[in-house]
């Protein structure tokens, strides 16, 4: 572990307090430009709801949406173990102070932890490096677009034209519930798990930004018009603006596979991260370079 | 238009489709666990609150936070109403719920029994906590606490919810299900 400049449990802190009370620029820009050219009354106004909405909760400083989710934590670069400790006491004391909702629950009893912790939470996911830093990033995500994820595991014989129909399938059949407009993130390949965790890490990626490799970008490029002329709207009750932004993972995978799996991150599409050197700590919502 | 609750099956006949509206005076929140509990309740022949009856339901699990004796809202959406399909017909029979709040739209059965009994669906739009919980105001009152904050039953005499969007009229009409048929895949 590097020394660090300031506890990690602070930083953790500052993390979820960003992300649930600040919208990223790059998903709040999309919001604007797609109010510019929203024709339908219904979804122009609700668009303008939802930015109104972003506006007062940044200006108050209060979550913009009651379903502050479950945090998805990301850990890259040089650590230790000590850093799971620190994530549940800055998670638990987010909740108490923010407040944050208290999501987590017994899956059967359904009985209430009261501090977003519980049995096998935090969920996070660690990349170490030997870098001269530790990277954190948070998202938390909302059970409303949560409950909308999908894994199809196709033939490899559906190529790209069945990936494509998956995700559009996915997206339109979610209908309303996952609060479009928002983010679609796609993964491709690799095993069922890691096709999931793709999919996931793909509403990481800011909207917005070519995806450096042309198959990928073509994917996205046809999926995100397929979605905007299909009609479904903001909240799926019509309208030109359904996605925001379509981004795909994509990783190798079994010769008889072709795993495709799709996570929608709903307009709230909460991120931001944290980049700590043995000196100072520096934020972002989008991505550091 | 600004609607007066309780509201009363005549004005919610006269809803159509697609308007916006706001809703004025009490509102309970009430989400899986709250509707299983009521439901439960009912059968057995026990006691569930007054306010129940002929309320204004609101799908939502607000954040809530204690300011001396008060409760106020600091972020109070809509939550996904779909959950609540199975539930909500003997709801509106039973308790003769008047209009349901919510995100994402509602089964067929649900669209019969809010014509039978005369209810509307009205879509908030999904995430504007922080405007909504504005429009709720204080809280006047909660039950069944044990339920945890999402899931308890929240009372409000709100001052101006809105904007909500008749997107289920008491007459079958059902807007999801007209942008469904019409979508282009």
């Amino acid at each position: 572990m590097i020394k660090l400049p300031e506890p990690l449990e602070d930083v953790v802190f500052n993390l979820l307090k960003a992300s649930n009370t600040k919208l990223p620029s790059d998903v709040g820009w999309a919001l604007e430009a797609a109010a510019g050219w929203e024709s339908d009354q219904t979804a122009y106004s609700q668009l303008g709801a939802i930015m109104d909405n972003v506006r007062k909760a940044e200006f108050l400083s209060r979550p913009m949406c009651q379903d502050t989710g479950i945090p998805v934590f990301y850990v890259k670069g040089r650590f230790d173990s000590s850093i799971i400790g620190e994530i549940e006491r800055g998670l638990a004391r987010a909740t108490k102070e923010i407040p944050l909702r208290p999501n987590t629950v017994d899956p059967l009893t359904r009985e209430n932890y009261g501090n977003n912790l519980g049995e096998g939470m935090p969920v996070v996911h660690f990349s170490p490096t030997d870098d001269e830093f530790v990277e954190i990033t948070v998202m938390p995500k909302g059970a409303g677009s949560e409950n909308m994820t999908r894994l199809v595991m196709l033939n490899p014989s559906d190529g790209v034209e069945g990936v494509k129909k998956a995700i559009t399938d996915a997206v339109l059949e979610a209908g309303g519930r996952p609060c479009p407009p928002g983010i679609v993130g796609v993964g491709i390949g690799g095993t069922s798990e890691k096709c999931i965790s793709m999919a996931k890490e793909a509403l990481l990626i800011p909207v917005g930004g070519d995806n450096p490799d042309p198959v990928l970008r073509e994917i996205e490029e046809d999926v995100f018009v397929k979605l905007n002329e299909s009609g479904l709207g903001p909240m799926g009750l019509g309208g030109r603006t359904t996605v925001l932004g379509v981004r795909v993972k994509k990783a190798a995978c079994h010769t008889a596979s072709l795993p495709v799996a799709v996570s929608i991150g709903c307009w709230a599409n909460r991120r931001a991260t944290a980049r700590i050197t043995s000196e100072k700590v520096e934020y972002t919502q989008g991505a550091f370079r | 238009m600004i609607l007066n609750s309780p509201l009363d099956e005549k004005t919610v006949r006269s809803l159509n489709l697609g308007e916006t509206v706001y809703i004025k005076g009490p509102i309970i929140t009430g989400r899986d666990e709250m509707h299983k509990r009521a439901l439960e309740k009912v059968r057995a022949g026990e006691d569930v609150p007054d306010e129940i009856f002929n309320s204004v339901l609101y799908h939502c699990g607000p954040i809530m936070v204690q300011r001396g004796e008060k409760w106020l809202p600091v972020a109070a959406g809509p939550t996904t109403s779909a959950r609540m399909n199975d539930l909500e017909p003997e709801m509106i029979e039973r308790f003769g719920i008047r209009a349901i709040i919510g995100k994402g739209g509602m089964s067929k059965k649900v669209a019969e029994a809010m014509e039978k009994y005369g209810c509307v669906y009205l879509a908030a739009v999904g995430g504007t906590a922080v405007s909504l919980a504005e429009g709720l105001g204080e809280s006047t009152g909660s039950e069944w606490n044990d339920l945890g904050m999402a899931e308890a039953m929240w009372k409000f005499n709100a001052e101006r919810l809105g904007p909500l969007i008749v997107a289920m009229d008491a007459g079958g009409g059902d807007l999801y299900e007209d942008v469904r048929r019409k979508l282009k895949r």
